[in-house]
């Protein structure tokens, strides 16, 4: 994997027990951008998913030891930072990400000035979340970042994002480990960096069932809320 | 009062011999026993000392000493616990950046072994 360019990108996929799912993955993303390197992140699976990943023509970082989300994320960034890629995307490895809305993530990268793009569901009007309860959680959690961010965002919770190189950098260092896409957020707002939403549609999972219960969803929302006032005290720390 | 107190003195001298056998065994390691040394202690000296207990029950405003006991003993623990939080999440700090750095060092291995045989 040889990153080549100023517009050099990295797809990366963080997987975890998705070999019935991965390849598709995989494979969706090298027709709709061919040549563009897929590393998927194998979290320490118990299935086959980083043989099912490498038969689709993806590389592989296998964790020896299970991270969770946040902690595989990382560990792509760490490594596209490394490899000196000035762009990733994450894709998540259950194909709800539509492979098709890459390519106006990334050139919203390159064109906007902006650290992150977000591919939101909601843009076109069309999006519903998964469960009430996420639902109920998506509109509480605008309303608590709105003040924060100084801007409005539509879909908090969206996994699917794009990062530039300055946004790398910060996430090679430190990256909230578990349920990371709305506290990284707020770790980039800290350093006054900025973001923008593109619309996107999302899927059903290709295979499997999602692990998000109704107990988890309040789990979810009381250590997002928390995550999210701590990076705030640590930028109103920092300010003084 | 006396049995609690008693009790009390005990169950410190008890704790003091295990964590000393358990640092003799290794299966503690020395830093992480000092503060279970200072709560047992702690709580040696008040039980064996009433005099500076209700100094203390004084102090915290409550009439009886046998329950500041209970309090105190009660705010060691816990003062104990949280720095054992501490301790672990340094640990899994330490843990992810291992795992990511090993992960990743292998994969950059993995891709130098691949180059070298095309090469070869």
């Amino acid at each position: 994997m040889t990153p080549a360019g100023l517009d050099s990108l990295l797809i990366i996929v963080p997987a975890y027990n998705e070999e019935a799912s991965v390849g598709r993955v995989v494979e969706e993303i090298r027709e709709v951008l061919p040549g563009v390197e897929v590393l998927v992140i194998d979290d320490c699976s118990l299935d086959q998913t980083a043989a099912a990943a490498r038969r689709a023509g993806a590389q592989v970082l296998t964790l020896p030891c299970h991270l969770g989300l946040g902690g595989a994320v990382q560990a792509g960034y760490k490594l596209a930072f490394e490899l000196g890629y000035q762009y990733v995307i994450r894709a998540d490895g259950d194909g709800q990400h539509d492979p098709r809305y890459i390519p106006a993530i990334y050139e919203a990268l390159k064109t906007s000035g902006c650290q992150m793009v977000i591919g939101s569901r909601f843009l076109e009007g069309d999006g519903a979340p998964s469960s009430l309860v996420r639902g109920l959680g998506i509109r509480f959690f605008r309303l608590v970042l709105r003040p924060i961010l100084g801007q409005r965002v539509w879909d908090p919770t969206s996994g699917f994002v794009g990062v530039n190189r300055e946004a790398l950098q910060v996430f090679s260092k430190s990256f909230p480990l578990e349920y990371p896409e709305i506290e990284a957020l707020v770790v980039l707002q800290r350093r006054r960096f900025r973001f923008m939403e593109v619309p996107c549609r999302m899927r059903p999972r290709m295979a499997g069932r999602s692990t998000i219960t109704v107990m988890k969803s309040f789990y979810y929302i009381i250590h997002v809320l928390l995550g999210v006032f701590v990076n705030v005290l640590k930028y109103e720390r920092r300010r003084r | 009062m006396e049995e609690l107190l008693d009790f009390t003195a005990g169950m410190s001298l008890a704790l003091l011999v295990l964590v000393l056998f358990s640092i003799r065994r290794q299966h503690i390691r020395v830093e992480y026993s000092v503060s279970w040394f200072g709560a047992a202690l702690a709580l040696l000296v008040l039980s064996r000392w009433p005099a500076a207990l209700e100094t203390l029950a004084g102090w915290l405003g409550i009439g009886n000493p046998p329950l500041a006991l209970l309090l105190i003993i009660g705010m060691l623990f816990l003062l104990v616990i949280f720095r054992l939080s501490v301790i672990i999440s340094d640990l899994k700090d330490a843990n992810i950046a291992l795992t990511q750095r090993v992960a990743i060092l292998e994969y950059r291995l993995d891709n130098l072994h691949g180059e070298a045989r095309t090469k070869a």
